[in-house]
């Protein structure tokens, strides 16, 4: 037989992750991601959701090359026109193309999102663990806290900040991520005290382990997939107020593309030319929609109570 | 004369205030010597389990004394005690962070005290308690409950305690798998000198691994003896003998 033996360096990465036993503490992480993945994929929704998502990341990155125009050029004299062959998706009252527009908006919408999620999730999960762990003083003071931001709507609460602050998109992602933390916090504090008397973090602590070495690497793991499946849920939500402070005028100005603004400014001419409203509408709704269905999704494959 | 390895004087824990008061362990005095393996038998309720919490600081609102190699356990209790005692919990399926690897878990106690050649020790624990090294890497949902038990002890041991607190360590298992993790236990002791105090509500699995035994019965030590008086039936209290009929009976009726 001219067939050589199989040997562990030759065998593919399939094998590897699915081998029934692993054998380096990189294989064991890299296979419990693979079988979490296999069962997102496994949800057509969520990956629909994920595949949207993908490409609006591809959209803002790659955005700018894909189209001929620019967002802030005026063309007065192709003002309001239809989709056309030049304009797939029109042009808006001062000539801009729509298309190029909504793309370099997607960079402007993303990035409100992502930076919302990556100020307000951490800071929910710290505060909510921490008051959950530690209990007494700490967790009243930070639950009635909590209590008092989510008296409020929170679309009102970002109005409020945005006024006091100041109009634009820093601050605008300011007011939402202040808004954005107080129920990540709840969340993350009720699963830290369904945690707090078990015997994995009573066992810890006979290792020796401080209160902070409990929090950040015993209790906050337990309520990472909560707050990710919340904070994924809550992008829809986080996109929309951003959205609706860009509506008002309060988010990002003009002349910059945010999708808000652009509804904003199109609703004047809704009945003449409805591509102007219609298409940052649209494009809104299908990112909430996406980021609702990965959140979904991720629930069912992060959730311990679905193990 | 030595000092015993682990003394409890006059323990008392009561749980709740007023009318909801409730005196768990209510004076309860005992030693074990270095070596030994000390049992605590009673039904469920009797406070067996809460003298353990007690004794490891879990529980810290506690009446009495918890003397190790004589000296008084600090409150709250400091890293070096954990050094000394160790415990292992009931429930496997419990004790073990469902969300970290087997070896996360173990690597826990050898950062927080600063041990060197972890990975060696990780895997020489393994061993001890029956396991492949390989097992380090899988996470607690891939482990059967004996396996997982194996793994608990490992943890307990990998501190190098003197003294081990054993939790019903095994009525959460199988019959078929209690043996074995009362095998490994029993070696291990033998081989490390260590000294036990081990809750259970099973006489056999006292029977088998101890050679004192104190009887509990609603948060009262009502009786110590050692495990050839419990043979022999030379029980001295009511209640005691109630408990050892009841077990047979069990036992005869299996």
């Amino acid at each position: 037989m001219t067939d050589t033996p199989a040997t562990p360096a030759r065998q593919s990465l399939r094998d590897w992750l699915q081998a029934p036993t692993a054998s380096s503490p990189r294989q064991a992480r890299a296979q419990a991601f693979w079988r979490g993945w296999q069962r997102l994929i496994a949800n057509r929704a969520a990956l629909a959701g994920l595949i949207v998502l993908v490409l609006l990341v591809a959209m803002a990155v790659i955005g700018p090359y894909l189209t001929p125009y620019s967002p802030l050029q005026q063309d007065l004299t192709a003002r309001l026109q239809p989709p056309s062959a030049q304009h797939w998706l029109g042009t808006d009252d001062l000539g801009r193309d729509i298309l190029t527009r909504i793309l370099y908006g997607a960079r402007i919408t993303l990035m409100m999102a992502l930076l919302v999620a990556a100020i307000a999730g951490p800071i929910g999960l710290a505060v909510g663990a921490t008051a959950g762990y530690l209990g007494g003083w700490f967790d009243i003071v930070a639950m009635r806290l909590v209590d008092v931001f989510l008296s409020f709507p929170s679309l009102i609460l970002a109005l409020a900040f945005v006024a006091a602050l100041g109009p634009g998109i820093e601050n605008a992602v300011i007011a939402i991520s202040l808004s954005a933390w107080p129920p990540i916090a709840r969340l993350a504090r009720a699963e830290a005290l369904t945690v707090r008397k078990s015997d994995y973090i009573a066992a810890a602590r006979l290792q020796g382990a401080s209160s902070m070495r409990l929090i950040l690497k015993h209790v906050m793991p337990i309520c990472l997939p909560s707050v990710v499946v919340r904070v994924t849920l809550n992008m829809a939500g986080i996109i929309l107020t951003a959205a609706g402070l860009g509506f008002l005028g309060l988010g990002a100005q003009p002349p910059s593309p945010e999708w808000g603004a652009m509804l904003a400014s199109g609703r004047q001419f809704m009945l003449t030319s409805w591509w102007l409203a219609a298409t940052p509408g649209a494009a809104i709704m299908l990112v909430s929609l996406a980021f609702n269905l990965l959140g979904d999704g991720l629930r069912d494959v992060l959730d311990p109570r679905n193990d | 004369m030595s000092a015993p390895s682990l003394e409890i004087a006059d323990l008392s824990i009561a749980f709740g205030h007023g009318r909801a008061r409730v005196q768990a362990v209510d004076r309860a005095s005992f030693s074990v010597a270095p070596g030994d393996a000390f049992g605590i038998i009673g039904e469920s309720g009797s406070g067996k389990s809460t003298i353990l919490r007690a004794v490891t600081g879990l529980l810290d609102d506690y009446e009495g004394g918890v003397l190790i190699d004589g000296q008084m356990a600090p409150r709250p209790r400091a890293r070096a005690f954990f050094k000394t005692v160790q415990m292992v919990f009931q429930d496997p399926y419990g004790s073990l962070h469902p969300r970290r690897m087997i070896r996360a878990t173990l690597m826990e106690p050898l950062e927080i005290y600063r041990l060197d050649r972890r990975d060696d020790r990780i895997a020489q624990v393994l061993v001890d308690v029956g396991l492949a090294p390989e097992y380090a890497y899988r996470y607690p949902h891939q482990l059967s409950g004996g396996q997982r038990q194996r793994v608990a002890v490992a943890r307990a041991l990998l501190l190098e305690p003197r003294i081990l607190l054993l939790d019903e360590p095994t009525s959460a298992l199988d019959v078929s798998v209690q043996a074995g993790v009362l095998n490994v236990l029993n070696a291990l002791r033998r081989a490390r000198g260590l000294t036990y105090v081990m809750v259970s509500h099973d006489l056999r699995v006292i029977a088998h691994m101890c050679s004192r035994i104190a009887v509990m019965t609603q948060g009262r030590i009502v009786e110590e003896m050692s495990v050839e008086d419990l043979r022999a039936q030379r029980a001295q209290e009511q209640y005691t003998r109630t408990l050892i009929a009841a077990s047979r009976a069990a036992v005869t009726a299996e």
